[in-house]
C-alpha cells in the first residue's frame, strides 16, 4: 500500500535511546506485503533490535537479494542505505560491501528461494569467509512474489495450498550454515517476538558470520494445513532449546536467574549473552551437538528455535585477510599510490 | 642448398614437452638478446594441460622492433617427438633444425631442403647427471648453451642472467652455469658456423622493460588505488589476480601496523566474484575483477544491475578463444560484443582496448577513474596475447601529481549543508547523478539502491515516464564517456591515401609492421587505433574522409565492425573486414596480404555490375 504514506507525528511520551533516537527513527516505509505477512513481524523485530541496541541507524547498510524478504528492507530503517540486489546473491554483495568499510553494520535479508535455491552457493561460501553480518534468512518455505511454488525448504510431505505434496528433500540451512563455518547459528519464528528480539540483537552484535534462520508464514500461499511452515503448525512444533538474553557490556545485569540454568558466553566487544536453557543438556558452543539437536528435532519434525550456536571466540574475514583498521572507501593515493620513484625501481628491475 | 642469412633478424621456435622446465630455459635464452640491446618478441603457444601436452616458445628477433608475430620459422629447436613431423614441415626452406641425436632417426624424418642440426643432448646428460630431473632440467639449459654458441649471442650476458636468477641460490647457480658453458663449449667445438643466423650487438632496446600485460595491468591497479580484488580463476587471466596480489604483498602493506591495504577474495565463481565488486564499489572502494569470455557470461546479470544502479566496477577481460571453453589458452578479441551490451534489457559499456603491457598499466588505472566518475561497469579488453607474453614495452610512467577522480560523492558537509540530493537527479547535464556513500550522514543522502525502476529521487515507481526519464539520461551518460575515454590514435600514411585501417588492442605492432610493408608496395594507407568505446565522434569523420576503411580484428564475425556501424552510425558499405581468428596471434603478413590483394581488387576500375553475372 505504497499510496499511504506514513505519518511523521509521533506520540509525545516515547523515549530515545541511548543515542537520542526514537523507534520511529528505525522505520521505514510502508511495507507492501501482505497483511499479516511473517516478514513484517520480522521488520518490526529488526526495528525494536537496532533501537534496543543504540546503533545509529544510519550505520547501518542493508543488503538483500531478491523475492519478497528481500523488498523488506525498505521497510525498516529508513535513513540507511539500502540495496536490493539480484537473486540469490546478496551475499557476495554484502562481502564486496564489507570489505570497502568495515566500519559499517551490515544486515543480510534473504529468503529460502534466494538463500537455499538459487543462492545456496553463495549462502556456503559466505558463511565459510567468516563476513561479519547478520544475516536473516525469513523462511516460508514457498515462492511468494510469483504465486506459491514450492521453495527448496519445504520439507518434503508438506503440501502446497494447490495440494500438490513436495517430494523433495528440504534443504536445511540451519545445518547448513553449521558446517559451513558460521560462528552464530540461531533459528527463530515470525510469531514469537519475544525470542526473536534477543536472538536478532546478538546476531548483530555478533563480530563474524552470524545467521538467523526465521520461520516466517506466507499468509497468502503456505498457512493452510498440511503445510509446515503455517503459524499454527510452528507454534505446534517449536521446540526452543534456550532463552536468549543480550547484555551489551555497560549495562548492569539486573533480572535474576535460577541458579544452574544460565550458561553465559562473553563475546569479544565484551558484551554477554545469557542463556536460559530450556534443555539441560545443550551447550550452545559445541558445534557438534548443535549439529546434533537441529539433526534429530528436524527428524522427529520439531522446529528446533533459540540460539543453537555460538563461538564464543569468532572473528572475521577481515581478521582472516588482515587487513588495516581504516575503511578501504578512506584510504587515498597517499596510502594507496607507491609513487613514481618506485615505479621507477620496477621498471629497472624488469630490463 | 639455400642457406637462410640474417643478423638480428629471424625467428626461432622452441618445441617441448609442457611441464619439462623449458619455459624458464626458453625465458633465458629470449632475455639474453634484449641484455645485447636487440628487441626479441616472445610468445607462448601453450596447451590447456599441466604436464605432457606439448608447448612452443616462439622467438622472434627483430633488431627493427617489430613485436608482432611474424609467422614463418628460420630455427625450430625441436625438443617433443609427439610433435616432430609437424615440426620440421614448420621451417621456412633453407631454415634449421636443431635436434637431440642421441637416438637416431631415419631419413625419412628428415627434409632435404632444410640444414639439420645434431647434438646428443640425452647422451650428454646421462653422462653427467645421475638424477631424473637434473637430467631433465639440465638439458633445457644446455641447448640454451649451444644456441648461444651457434648464434653467436656472448656467454657473459647469459652468464649475468643465470647470476640474477639465482642471486642467493648459490647451490643452483653453479650447475646452472656449468651446463649452460657445457652447451656453448660442445657448439663451439662441433658445430661451428652450422647455423647463418647470427646475433650482434645493437642499441635498439632503449630504456624499455619487458613484462606480460596482467604482471602491467595488476600493478596499474595498484597504483589506481583498487583495494578490492575479487576473481575466480580462469587462463589467461588468473595470472592478473595473482600479479596484483604478488604487488599488493611488497607495495601496499601498511609499515606501523604490518596489515594489508587491500583484500584480495578468490571467491566460488565469476557471479561471486562480481557481487563482491558490485558490493565495494556501491561502498565506495576501488574494485576489480578480472576473468575472460566464459566468466563474462556469467556476470552478465550483475554487470546490468551495476549498470542500471549506476555502480562503479572495473573488469579486466583477458580474452581467449570462444565460445564455451573455446580455445582457453589461444587468443582472440571475441568478447567486445559480449562485454559491449552485456546483460539483458538495454545496456551498453565502456571498454577500453589496449595495446601492449603500457596501456595494460595505463588503462587499468584509468578505468577505475573512469568507473568512479561514470558510475558504470568500464571493461579493459585485453587478450591472452598481450596479457600471457612477456613483451617489450615503454617504461611505465607514474605522475605523482595525479589524484584519483573518484567522480560525484555528495560529502557529509555538503549534505548537512542542505544541497539538493538526488541519486539519480541529473544536476548539470552530463547525465552523472550524484551519489552519497552509506553511513555518510544521520539523517540525509540515505538511499535504496535497487535494479527495478527508480524516479530522481531513488524512489520506486514503475510508472513509463519515470522509466524513459532515467535511461534517457544514462544515454547522455554514455554520451559524456566518449569525451572521457583514452581518444583514438592516428598514423598518418605519408603520402596521401584513399584508404583508411582501424585496428585495436593486441593488432597494433602487427599493423605497424604491415603499414610498412604496404608502403613498400606502394599501398598508403591512414590508420587510426582505436582505444576504446563509445567512439568518439572522430571514428566517424575518419571513416568518412576514406573512400574504404579496413577494419582489422580477431574475431570471425567482424565484432568492432558490428559496433561502428551500431553505435557511431557507420554505413556498413564503407567497411570492409580483415578478420583472423584461429588462435594464433595476428600477424603482419596476413594484414599486408589481405589487404594488398583487396585493394589491388579496388583499383580494378569494376565492370558494370548488371554485367558481371
Amino acid at each position: 500500500m505504497t499510496y499511504i504514506t506514513k505519518p511523521t507525528l509521533h506520540h509525545p511520551t516515547l523515549k530515545p535511546n541511548r543515542r537520542g533516537y526514537l523507534r520511529r527513527d528505525y522505520e521505514g516505509k510502508v511495507s507492501t506485503l501482505c497483511a499479516g505477512c511473517g516478514h513484517d513481524s520480522i521488520s518490526a523485530a529488526l526495528i525494536q533490535a537496532f533501537w534496543e541496541l543504540d546503533i545509529e541507524p544510519h550505520r547501518v547498510a542493508k543488503l538483500s537479494g531478491i523475492g519478497c524478504s528481500s523488498k523488506t528492507p525498505d521497510y525498516f530503517l529508513g535513513n540507511s542505505h539500502g540495496f536490493n540486489t539480484v537473486h540469490g546473491r546478496m551475499p557476495s554483495v554484502l562481502t564486496g560491501a564489507n570489505l570497502a568499510n568495515r566500519d559499517l553494520i551490515y544486515i543480510g535479508v534473504s529468503g529460502d528461494g534466494d538463500s537455499a535455491s538459487i543462492g545456496l552457493g553463495q549462502f556456503a561460501h559466505v558463511m565459510r569467509r567468516g563476513v561479519n553480518m547478520a544475516y536473516v534468512l525469513e523462511n516460508n518455505g514457498v515462492y511468494g512474489l510469483t504465486k506459491g511454488q514450492f521453495s527448496a525448504t519445504a520439507d518434503p510431505g508438506s503440501k502446497s495450498k494447490r495440494g500438490v505434496e513436495n517430494t523433495d528433500t528440504a534443504v536445511d540451512t540451519v545445518g547448513l550454515a553449521l558446517l559451513m563455518g558460521a560462528t552464530y547459528v540461531a533459528r527463530g519464528f515470525s510469531g514469537d517476538k519475544e525470542q526473536l528480539v534477543p536472538i536478532l540483537k546478538a546476531a548483530i552484535a555478533h563480530p563474524g558470520a552470524a545467521f538467523v534462520d526465521v520461520i516466517s508464514p506466507c499468509v497468502a500461499f503456505n498457512n493452510h494445513s498440511g503445510s509446515t511452515k503455517s503459524y499454527d503448525y510452528v507454534r505446534e512444533h517449536n521446540e526452543a532449546v534456550s532463552r536468549l538474553d543480550f547484555w551489551p557490556s555497560r549495562e548492569a545485569i539486573t533480572v535474576s536467574y535460577e541458579e544452574g540454568s544460565v550458561i553465559e558466553v562473553p563475546q569479544h566487544d565484551g558484551s554477554i549473552l545469557k542463556l536460559r536453557k530450556l534443555d539441560g543438556a545443550y551447550d550452545p558452543t559445541d558445534r557438534i551437538v548443535a549439529l546434533n539437536a537441529n539433526a534429530r528435532a528436524a527428524a522427529a519434525g520439531e522446529v528446533l528455535t533459540g540460539l543453537l550456536y555460538v563461538d564464543p571466540s569468532a572473528d572475521d574475514l577481515h581478521a582472516h585477510l588482515s587487513t588495516v583498521e581504516q575503511p578501504f572507501n578512506r584510504l587515498g593515493e597517499q596510502e594507496l599510490c607507491p609513487g613514481s620513484a618506485m615505479l621507477e625501481r620496477i621498471n629497472a628491475s624488469l630490463r | 642448398m639455400k642457406r637462410i642469412e640474417a643478423v638480428n633478424d629471424f625467428v626461432i621456435k622452441f618445441a617441448n614437452v609442457n611441464g619439462s622446465g623449458s619455459a624458464s630455459a626458453n625465458e633465458l635464452f629470449a632475455k639474453s638478446f634484449l641484455r645485447m640491446g636487440i628487441p626479441v618478441s616472445p610468445r607462448n603457444i601453450f596447451p590447456s594441460n599441466i604436464q605432457g601436452l606439448p608447448t612452443w616458445y616462439e622467438v622472434r628477433v627483430t633488431e627493427a622492433g617489430w613485436l608482432g608475430r611474424r609467422g614463418g620459422v628460420d630455427l625450430m629447436v625441436a625438443m617433443n617427438p609427439q610433435t616432430w613431423d609437424k615440426d620440421v614441415r614448420e621451417v621456412d626452406p633453407g631454415g634449421y633444425l636443431f635436434y637431440d641425436n642421441t637416438k637416431a632417426l631415419p631419413p625419412s624424418k628428415f627434409r632435404d631442403d632444410i640444414h639439420v642440426i645434431g647434438m646428443p643432448l640425452t647422451e650428454i646428460c646421462n653422462a653427467t647427471y645421475t638424477d631424473a630431473r637434473e637430467r631433465q632440467l639440465f638439458k633445457n639449459i644446455i641447448y640454451v648453451g649451444a644456441l648461444a654458441a651457434l648464434l653467436g649471442i656472448e656467454p657473459g650476458v647469459i652468464a649475468e642472467l643465470i647470476g640474477e636468477q639465482y642471486k642467493g641460490k648459490e647451490k643452483l647457480l653453479k650447475p646452472n652455469l656449468n651446463a649452460f658453458q657445457m652447451g656453448y663449449h660442445y657448439a663451439e667445438e662441433k658445430l661451428k658456423d652450422a647455423v647463418g643466423l647470427k646475433a650482434r650487438r645493437a642499441y635498439a632496446v632503449g630504456d624499455r622493460i619487458f613484462i606480460d600485460g596482467n604482471s602491467a595491468a595488476g600493478l596499474g591497479m595498484v597504483y589506481g588505488g583498487a583495494t578490492v580484488c575479487a576473481w575466480y580463476p580462469i587462463t589467461p587471466s588468473s595470472s592478473l589476480a595473482e600479479a596484483f596480489q604478488r604487488y599488493c604483498a611488497r607495495l601496499r602493506v601498511d609499515k606501523e601496523s604490518g596489515r594489508n591495504r587491500f583484500a584480495i577474495v578468490q571467491a566460488e565463481d565469476e557471479l561471486a566474484s562480481i557481487g563482491m565488486v558490485v558490493g565495494a564499489g556501491w561502498n565506495g572502494a576501488r574494485a576489480f575483477t578480472a576473468t575472460s569470455g566464459p566468466g563474462i557470461s556469467l556476470m552478465a546479470e550483475f554487470i546490468g544491475l551495476a549498470y542500471f544502479a549506476e555502480i562503479p566496477v572495473t573488469i579486466v577481460d583477458v580474452q581467449r578463444g570462444g565460445p564455451s571453453t573455446g580455445m582457453p589458452t589461444r587468443t582472440q578479441q571475441s568478447d567486445l560484443l559480449a562485454c559491449a551490451y552485456a546483460s539483458h534489457g538495454d545496456t551498453k559499456h565502456v571498454l577500453l582496448f589496449p595495446e601492449d603491457p603500457y596501456e595494460c598499466f595505463e588503462h587499468a588505472a584509468a578505468a577505475l577513474d573512469l568507473a568512479d566518475r561514470l558510475q558504470t561497469p568500464v571493461f579493459v579488453m585485453t587478450d591472452l596475447d598481450i596479457g600471457m607474453n612477456q613483451r617489450l614495452a615503454k617504461p611505465l610512467r607514474w605522475d605523482d601529481a595525479r589524484r584519483y577522480d573518484r567522480g560525484k560523492v555528495m560529502s557529509a558537509e555538503e549534505l548537512e549543508a542542505g544541497r539538493e540530493f538526488g541519486r539519480y537527479l541529473d544536476v548539470d547535464g552530463d547525465g552523472i547523478a550524484y551519489r552519497s556513500y552509506p553511513g555518510t550522514h544521520p539523517t540525509k543522502g540515505g538511499f535504496f539502491t535497487r535494479g527495478t525502476t527508480k524516479d530522481r529521487y531513488a524512489r520506486y515507481s514503475e510508472e513509463g515516464p519515470v522509466y524513459v526519464d532515467n535511461v534517457q539520461r544514462l544515454l547522455r551518460k554514455f554520451e559524456s564517456a566518449k569525451k572521457l575515454v583514452p581518444q583514438p590514435v592516428l598514423t598518418a600514411s605519408k603520402e596521401p591515401a584513399r584508404f583508411g585501417v582501424i585496428y585495436y588492442g593486441s593488432t597494433s605492432p602487427s599493423m605497424h609492421e604491415a603499414l610498412e610493408a604496404l608502403a613498400a608496395r606502394d599501398i598508403w594507407v591512414n590508420a587510426l587505433r582505436l582505444r576504446a568505446f563509445p567512439f568518439p565522434d572522430e571514428v566517424f569523420d575518419f571513416v568518412q574522409s576514406h573512400s574504404k576503411v579496413f577494419v582489422v580484428e580477431q574475431n570471425r564475425d567482424a565484432q568492432l565492425k558490428t559496433l561502428l556501424v551500431n553505435d557511431a552510425g557507420i554505413n556498413p558499405a564503407s567497411l570492409i573486414s580483415v578478420l583472423h581468428f584461429d588462435g594464433t596471434p595476428i600477424t603482419a603478413r596476413f594484414i599486408t596480404e589481405e589487404i594488398a590483394k583487396i585493394v589491388s581488387v579496388l583499383n580494378v576500375r569494376p565492370i558494370k555490375k548488371d554485367k558481371a553475372a
